[in-house]
């Protein structure tokens, strides 16, 4: 892991187009951009004419040593920011973005053999899609699996670019918790412990654990895991919103 | 160099003078934490300083006899939010330092689950710090820091180190968790030193 000294930059919108009902997908160009590990995350700034500034933190979807950086962001229906880039910003606009932040819930390629698994509830799968791909992209050997538990088809984040990642060193299990696709084996539901036991790597096969999402999700998720025999010290949390 | 966003004109709200550069008012009170939540039973919580001169223990009772303390205090976390007038009881760093000699200046704090964060005595003493078992008027919940948490609401939250169990005093300042991990050394919110 290489470190980069978080700086701000000035970003300009190339591409913004819906990514789920409620959260939008947005490629910015970043010239002074340094590159991000996968699961990193940046400040993003606004700012109005009367000076006034609003400032919140994403995870970027995106990593690597390039200029372009992608967020998928989620709608807060009474935010302040999140309803401006999901309705408002579009193609050759100008944001101040800060990073890039964070050098522990981050995933580089490494020769440690120990199978990674990722946790994601809703939105919390953006850091991990990150990880994901940036594992397909290397020649890391570790086996890749992610859980990823989402209201329904028209929630799902990264759908096309997750059924791709599909293959031998990658895993995708969904549950579904509101409605699952025609077709699907089971019934819609929250994740259980019996649900998620059944879609993890095993306590014995020692993996590094990637959990991410609302808090309730994230305590519980954690909570089953420690309880099934993970070691709390190979489990690493991102959680969001209030308890 | 700042600049305008086309279009974006934000909430027409005053600005709390309370809110330090870059943070926004919140009601609720978001969770987060590097890794899983602790189960840590009341009845073996203890708090240890360790210093060049031994090691000092208080069980949770003699930690409360030397006095609590119920303070209302602003907290301001490294993600942007801040939450006022937020009422904490705990007992003052003061209180055990009083039985402690040390001439370092800075110390490591130490939680359950081996997380760490570095704070000079400086930040510490003076009525600035507090082993905090309630908030909010209730005791502290698990994802909160429960049993008890440092707070030290002048820098940063990742400083008010969650199921904090000690700290051992050194001579000079090194980085702690996520001062390793790419978050300032100190963390006043109001000089906006959030970032290593």
């Amino acid at each position: 892991m290489t470190h980069r000294a978080p700086a701000w930059h000035v970003a300009t919108v190339v591409d913004a187009r819906a990514e789920t009902t409620t959260a939008r997908r947005i490629q910015l160009e970043v010239p002074t951009w340094p590159g991000n590990d996968a699961g990193a995350h940046l400040d993003v700034r606004l700012t109005a004419p009367d000076g006034y500034q609003a400032t919140r933190s994403y995870s970027v979807a995106s990593s690597g040593a390039q200029t372009r950086v992608v967020l998928a962001v989620d709608e807060v229906p009474d935010g302040e920011v999140s309803p401006f880039l999901v309705h408002d910003l579009r193609p050759g606009d100008q944001i101040e973005v800060h990073g890039p932040l964070g050098a522990f819930f981050v995933w580089t390629p490494s020769t440690d053999a120990a199978p990674v698994q990722l946790i994601a509830g809703g939105s919390g799968v953006v850091p991990l899609f990150a990880m994901a791909a940036a594992h397909a992209e290397s020649d890391d050997a570790a086996p890749f699996r992610l859980l990823y538990s989402v209201r329904s088809p028209d929630d799902t984040f990264f759908a096309e670019e997750l059924m791709a990642l599909g293959g031998d060193r990658f895993t995708l299990d969904t549950v579904y918790t509101r409605r699952a696709p025609w077709g699907w084996p089971d019934e819609p539901g929250r994740l259980t412990l019996d649900r998620l036991r059944g879609a993890v790597f095993s306590a014995e096969e020692r993996p590094r654990v990637y959990v991410c999402g609302p808090t309730p999700f994230v305590e519980a998720v954690a909570g089953w895991l420690i309880d099934a025999g993970h070691e709390p010290a190979r489990i690493r949390t991102e959680r969001f919103g209030g308890s | 160099m700042s600049f305008i966003t086309r279009g974006f004109s934000g909430r027409r709200r005053e600005r709390d003078p309370r809110l330090p550069p870059g943070q926004t008012l919140v009601s609720d009170w978001p969770v987060l934490s590097a890794g899983p939540t602790p189960a840590i039973a009341d009845d073996a919580w203890e708090f240890a300083i360790g210093t060049e001169n031994g090691v000092h223990r208080w069980n949770r009772a003699q930690l409360e006899a030397l006095g609590t303390e119920d303070v209302t205090v602003d907290i301001h976390c490294v993600t942007h939010w801040t939450k006022l007038d937020m009422p904490w009881r705990g007992v003052s760093l003061d209180r055990l330092f009083a039985e402690v000699e040390t001439t370092h200046r800075f110390a490591m704090v130490h939680s359950f689950g081996g997380y760490t964060t570095n704070l000079a005595l400086d930040d510490l003493l003076g009525g600035k710090s507090w082993i905090a078992f309630e908030a909010d008027g209730a005791p502290l919940t698990p994802e909160h820091g429960g049993p008890a948490r440092l707070l030290v609401p002048h820098l940063y939250f990742w400083k008010s180190a969650k199921w904090v169990q000690g700290l051992i005093t050194m001579p000079n300042d090194k980085p702690g968790f996520w001062e390793q991990n790419g978050y300032h050394l100190h963390g006043d919110p109001w000089r906006e030193e959030r970032y290593g």
